[in-house]
């Protein structure tokens, strides 16, 4: 279980986080959702420890992610931001490779080379696993920095925005790999997405956030209501049932 | 406009020309890999060492024992500036996670200039030879580390947004070190002047002999340090959000390889003087043709291409053209001139 | 939408907000020549008021090297201070101006080789390759960070140094190899010592040039915007980065010529104006030309105080000063969050 008690983040004169507190448990995909600004992509990230919060504290399984050593908790969790630069041309399995630093420090074991194959054949990767990333299109590599994250092997995945740039057909093929990892591996996948109707139809929780708040939790069917849109959002939404998925209608 | 921009927030995502649609026929792996890294090491191992004989041996006469024991200064110094040199700039490559920077303008080769000006200033010519060299040597390089302590401890508290804000402020206390010597060189008589001025250009040939020892000891246990930790620079250099994920600190390794690329930059500056492009150079050729992204051996070929540049370079320049004091000009105006070229040719990520 | 260029000015509207803008940098006027008066009077020879009145000889000397040397600063320092302006709207970046984008660096290299090359070549020659070579080195600058991926605020500065210093050890090794270390130095550092009547004049075409940036201001204010917006208000991007690059090049040129290297000035005076008055350039350019005219007269008394009777170039104080204060707009910046 992943708990946020009281978590303030400050930049200057605006605070983009206000005393958040939030229990994600453990198991299934938690999606967040929430209007720009809202103080999403922060909260994931610091509870990733990639930002230091300015007050308050997050533990992952009892765990304080800021006192812990950041070698053990990268065994517990890991983070995937948007968009990654890197400077050095490495091929795909390289990267994938380095999934399994935190467990072997380099030095990789069999075993190791076993969590690796698994992770680029989960993302079907095996027939790019030599190429080099600058060689590869968008959707490739984020799959590539995907397959890393879950070769890493952790209970607890962060995904920041994880269908950006993706086109339609490679954003349904991101989410299902995703409530794959969840449903056969037993991830705990939290995901920020701004896709609402991906995320009612791929998640077990979704957390709506506005003004660096949690204004909302519940399942799909609770949040995907006019009114808890309404709220959210500011925006008035439809929504319909299709094939047992509620879908908000809010293009005019 | 660009100042407001927030080193945390989501990095906008840049268009990458070598980002294609899915399904488009990519060419087949670029850059031969036939030679393997280690066959690579050797064999440039091997050419070192030729021009290290090369240069010992050539046309000796007159007194044997003392050429041969000047021309062993020459080349140890110059291994001991290649591997300071192109070690340094590796490992400082990586934790900035970008290739242009060198070290050396982040304003140390400036505080030895101004050290070295001030002691001119204040003292006269004999300022110069004021202290025996290792106690010199020991002052200096104490005052840069202290200086890079006080820039890093102070400023590098978060994102890649606070090492660059550290490294321009690096470099703008290079240039108020600069302005300082320049004003106070204004007041200087002429000969002294000229004394100071020697000593301020690289001497690959003048190296101290009674300094090497120190310096040659100190790069040795640095070696060491560094060969321990090379698997974490590989995770280091992934960037700062992949290498936190993967449970580096990365704030304390960055802090401690500043710290000796502070050291290495201290110990060559004090050694030779200041050598700007030279490390870039090094490493530059090194990512060519190192055959692998990985920092064992990455170091080991861009040392030694270091050591070819000086060694071949001394060996020629000496030897075969005659002007022995001129190779610190050819290698900065070489590593210059490839700076701007890479700088043309390749995107600077 | 083009508003941002058919908008009238604020003060076309009511007379009196115009007048109200008009009142501070009146004042900044009358303290700007406060400053040059004073400055007319320092110096290593004595001459007051009465003396000028009554000895013809000191009146001689009064116009023959104080006049044009507190000219030259007030000209100076407006120029170099507007060039600043320009390349930080035409990189749109706060921390570049000719000496941290490798111009003013190209401009003593350009010198250094027709030095080399024709060492009797007329002011005019030296003064032509100096704007070429400024032209060129800004050109490689702006055509670097062309093809650099991330323009982070901080890595385009950092770019242009690296780059300047390039070229400064360029310069520095040629200047070595053939003897010509000492008249490079005069080269790097600014220094007002040696003007007097006849070898200050062509200062005055770089002035005119900090008028046309008031001309052409609200070009340089799209520009500033990003490429993209400024083409989608219909302005011809390249020319106006042409003429202002041309603008830049041959204040840096001149400036490099006649009295050295100027550092920081084009980066500590925009800021300090931008951080009051804004980024509109027409708002700016004045103010920018007063605080350069009145920091640089500033500096130039101070190096001709601080060590009577001896002299110490402006440019090396100026580096001090401005270095100084451009590290603490760094670390303002820094204490301000991660910003």
């Amino acid at each position: 279980m992943i708990e946020l008690t009281d978590l303030r983040k400050v930049y200057g004169d605006d605070t983009v986080l206000r005393d958040v507190s939030l229990r994600i448990e453990r198991g299934g995909v938690t999606s967040i959702i929430g209007p720009n600004g809202a103080g999403k992509s922060t909260m994931l990230t610091i509870i990733g420890r990639l930002l230091k919060a300015d007050g308050g504290r997050v533990t992952v399984d009892d765990l304080d992610t800021e006192r812990t050593p950041g070698r053990e908790m990268a065994k517990r969790l890991s983070i995937l931001r948007q968009e990654n630069r890197f400077t050095t041309r490495l091929t795909v399995r390289d990267l994938v490779r380095f999934g399994r630093y935190p467990h072997s420090q380099g030095r990789l074991t069999a075993e190791d080379h076993r969590h690796v194959e698994a992770a680029l054949g989960f993302l079907d990767l095996e027939p790019l696993a030599d190429r080099f990333l600058d060689e590869l299109s968008g959707g490739q590599r984020q799959r590539a920095y995907v397959a890393m994250v879950l070769c890493q092997d952790t209970d607890y995945v962060l995904l920041d925005e994880p269908l950006n740039n993706l086109d339609m057909k490679h954003a349904v093929a991101m989410m299902r790999q995703i409530r794959s990892a969840a449903d056969t591996l037993g991830k705990s996948v939290v995901i920020v997405i701004h896709d609402i109707n991906f995320a009612s139809a791929y998640s077990d929780r979704i957390v709506a956030m506005r003004d660096g708040r949690v204004v909302h939790t519940g399942t799909p069917e609770e949040i995907m209501t006019p009114e808890v849109l309404k709220e959210v959002f500011d925006l008035d939404v439809r929504i319909e049932e299709v094939g047992g998925t509620r879908v908000g209608v809010y293009y005019r | 406009m660009a100042l407001d921009e927030r080193s945390t927030g989501p990095v906008e995502a840049s268009a990458d020309p070598a980002a294609r649609p899915e399904g488009t026929p990519v060419p087949a792996r670029r850059g031969p890999r036939s030679l393997p890294p280690w066959a690579r090491i050797t064999l440039l191992a091997v050419l070192a060492a030729g021009f290290a004989a090369a240069y010992l041996t050539y046309d000796v006469t007159g007194n044997v024992a003392y050429v041969i024991e000047r021309r062993s200064t020459v080349v140890l110094t110059m291994v001991v500036v290649a591997f300071a040199g192109a070690v340094s700039t590796v490992l400082f490559h990586t934790v900035t996670d970008n290739r242009i920077l060198t070290p050396s303008i982040m304003g140390m080769e400036a505080l030895f200039t101004l050290v070295q000006t001030s002691l001119v200033f204040v003292f006269g010519i004999a300022g110069l030879n004021m202290f025996p060299p290792a106690v010199e040597f020991l002052a200096q390089t104490a005052l840069m580390l202290l200086f890079a302590v006080l820039l890093f401890q102070r400023l590098f508290t978060g994102g890649i947004g606070s090492l660059h804000l550290t490294l321009l402020v690096g470099i703008v206390f290079g240039v108020l070190f600069g302005s300082l010597s320049q004003l106070m060189r204004r007041l200087l008589t002429p000969d002294e002047f000229t004394a100071l001025q020697s000593r301020l250009f690289a001497r690959l040939t003048r190296a101290d002999p009674e300094l090497l020892p120190w310096v040659a000891a100190a790069v040795v246990l640095v070696a060491v340090y560094v060969w321990r930790m090379h698997r974490v620079m590989d995770v280091v250099a992934l960037g700062r959000e992949s290498a936190v994920n993967l449970g580096v600190d990365h704030r304390r390794v960055a802090l401690q390889t500043l710290m000796i690329v502070a050291l290495l930059t201290a110990a060559s500056t004090a050694l030779v003087g200041p050598m700007t492009f030279f490390g870039f150079m090094a490493a530059t050729l090194a990512y060519q043709l190192a055959g692998s992204h990985e920092h064992r051996h990455v170091m080991p070929v861009a040392f030694l291409i270091g050591m070819c540049a000086l060694v071949g370079g001394q060996f020629f320049l000496e030897h075969l053209l005659g002007h022995a004091g001129t190779l610190s000009v050819v290698i900065e105006f070489t590593g210059g001139a490839l700076f701007l070229y890479f700088l043309l040719r390749k995107a600077a990520r | 939408m083009a508003t941002t260029l058919s908008r009238p000015e604020p003060g076309d509207r009511t007379r009196s907000p115009g007048l109200r803008a008009a009142l501070p940098l009146a004042a900044a006027f009358a303290a700007v020549l406060a400053l040059s008066v004073l400055s007319l009077f320092v110096g290593a020879s004595d001459i007051s008021v009465q003396r000028l009145l009554e000895d013809p000889e000191a009146r001689e000397i009064f116009l023959l090297s104080r006049v044009p040397r507190t000219l030259a600063l007030v000209l100076a320092g407006a120029a170099m201070s507007v060039a600043g302006l320009i390349m930080q709207m035409l990189t749109q970046n706060r921390f570049v101006e000719p000496s941290t984008a490798g111009t003013a660096e190209s401009a003593a290299l350009g010198i250094l080789l027709v030095t080399l090359f024709f060492p009797g070549a007329p002011l005019t020659v030296k003064i032509t390759a100096a704007c070429v070579a400024a032209l060129l080195g800004t050109g490689l600058f702006l055509g670097i960070l062309q093809r650099i991926a991330l323009k982070s605020s901080l890595i385009v500065p950092l770019v242009g140094i690296m780059l300047g210093a390039v070229i400064g050890a360029v310069t520095t090794f040629i200047a070595l190899r053939f003897d010509l270390l000492q008249s490079l130095g005069v080269w790097q550092s600014g220094d007002f010592s040696g003007i007097m009547r006849g070898r200050y004049e062509q200062l005055w075409l770089v002035g005119l040039l900090a008028v046309t940036a008031y001309l052409i201001a609200d070009r340089l204010t799209v520009a500033g915007l990003g490429r993209d917006i400024a083409v989608n208000v219909g302005l011809d991007h390249r020319t106006v980065m042409a003429v202002g690059v041309g603008i830049v090049a041959v204040i840096s040129g001149v400036t490099v010529v006649v009295v050295g290297m100027l550092p920081f000035l084009g980066l500590v005076v925009p800021n300090l104006v931008s951080m009051t008055v804004g980024d509109h350039v027409r708002r700016g350019v004045p103010w920018v030309c007063l605080l350069g005219s009145g920091v640089l007269v500033l500096c130039d008394i101070v190096s001709r105080v601080i060590r009577m009777p001896f002299e110490i170039p402006v440019g090396s104080v100026l580096g001090v000063v401005g270095a100084a204060v451009f590290l603490y707009m760094l670390l303002r910046r820094n204490a301000h969050g991660a910003r």
